[in-house]
């Protein structure tokens, strides 16, 4: 990749403003962990236009700046569990053929919520946080589901241009 | 979309449905206390019935009222515990991650609490 430097610089910034418009919708679920994960957008476009390799550092460099500017350095921890899990579930699924892009961005919702889960289970030394299990699951199939059809519709209209 | 993502997503709703309704039966409404545990250690046990405000380290503040319990007030930068809805029944919990505050509601007896585990496991 001839302009991979340059690329990255685009994706880690279009990650980072999808980082900061997140923060300024404001949810709240009365349940804590709840987002919608816009800057998964710009994961899976990497994962599918380029490779794993990309995607996930991407997806370390975007937690790791945007936990500094907006949050904290336990969201950061959190964040790395569910992105790296989540990353992990769709680069695995996006190389076979089994789900189109909208259930391979449900299964990393998904897992995001469930990674995160485990951190809040070992942070706090308890199993009560496995009540919140399935309005986590239910969250993570909305979002993965939103994040994936807006991904569908950009990879159709940018299936011509190469990032190389 | 294929027809396998509707078959994933319909698991999950499944999955959730099955896991919830294990919860919810799985529970006892009477004679349910109030446990706040800090850094994973017990800081105080308190009755849902007995209407009270528990000071947790100088860092947050429960308000037992009407057999429900508010993180009134919390020290910690995202209020995210703040935020949360009230808790009332078995299981149910308020995580304050920052300051590792957990109040959970659980029955009296210990059998209770390995009923709402297997309903997590499950």
């Amino acid at each position: 990749m001839k302009h991979r430097a340059a690329y990255f610089g685009v994706f880690t910034a279009l990650a980072l403003i999808f980082s900061y418009v997140e923060t300024l919708i404001p949810v709240n679920f009365g349940i804590p962990g709840v987002k919608l994960g816009l800057a998964n957008l710009m994961i899976v476009i990497v994962l599918y236009k380029t490779n794993w390799r990309e995607a996930l550092l991407l997806s370390v460099v975007r937690i790791v700046l945007s936990g500094f500017i907006f949050g904290s350095l336990f969201a950061i921890l959190y964040s790395l569990a569910g992105g790296l899990l989540s990353l992990a579930v769709m680069a695995f699924l996006s190389r076979r053929d089994w789900f189109s892009v909208i259930g391979v961005s449900i299964a990393g919702g998904v897992s995001h919520n469930i990674g995160q889960l485990v951190v809040a289970m070992i942070a706090v030394q308890t199993y009560r946080v496995g009540y919140y299990l399935p309005v986590l699951l239910i969250a993570g199939l909305l979002t993965g589901a939103l994040i994936g059809v807006i991904s569908g519709q950009v990879l159709i209209r940018i299936r011509h241009i190469r990032f190389e | 979309m294929k027809k396998n993502d509707w078959f994933l997503a319909a698991g999950i709703v499944i999955a959730a449905a099955v896991i919830l309704l294990l919860q919810i039966f799985g529970s006892v409404q009477n004679g349910l206390t109030v446990t706040v545990s800090v850094d994973g250690s017990l800081y105080g046990t308190y009755s849902l019935s007995e209407d009270r405000q528990v000071e947790i380290n100088d860092t947050n503040r429960i308000v037992i009222e009407n057999g429900s319990v508010v993180m009134e007030w919390a020290d910690c930068p995202d209020q995210l515990c703040v935020n949360h809805r009230s808790i009332s029944r078995d299981g149910e919990s308020i995580i304050c991650l920052p300051n590792r505050v957990v109040v959970s509601i659980e029955g009296t007896d210990g059998k209770n609490e390995e009923n709402s585990l297997d309903g997590i496991a499950g």
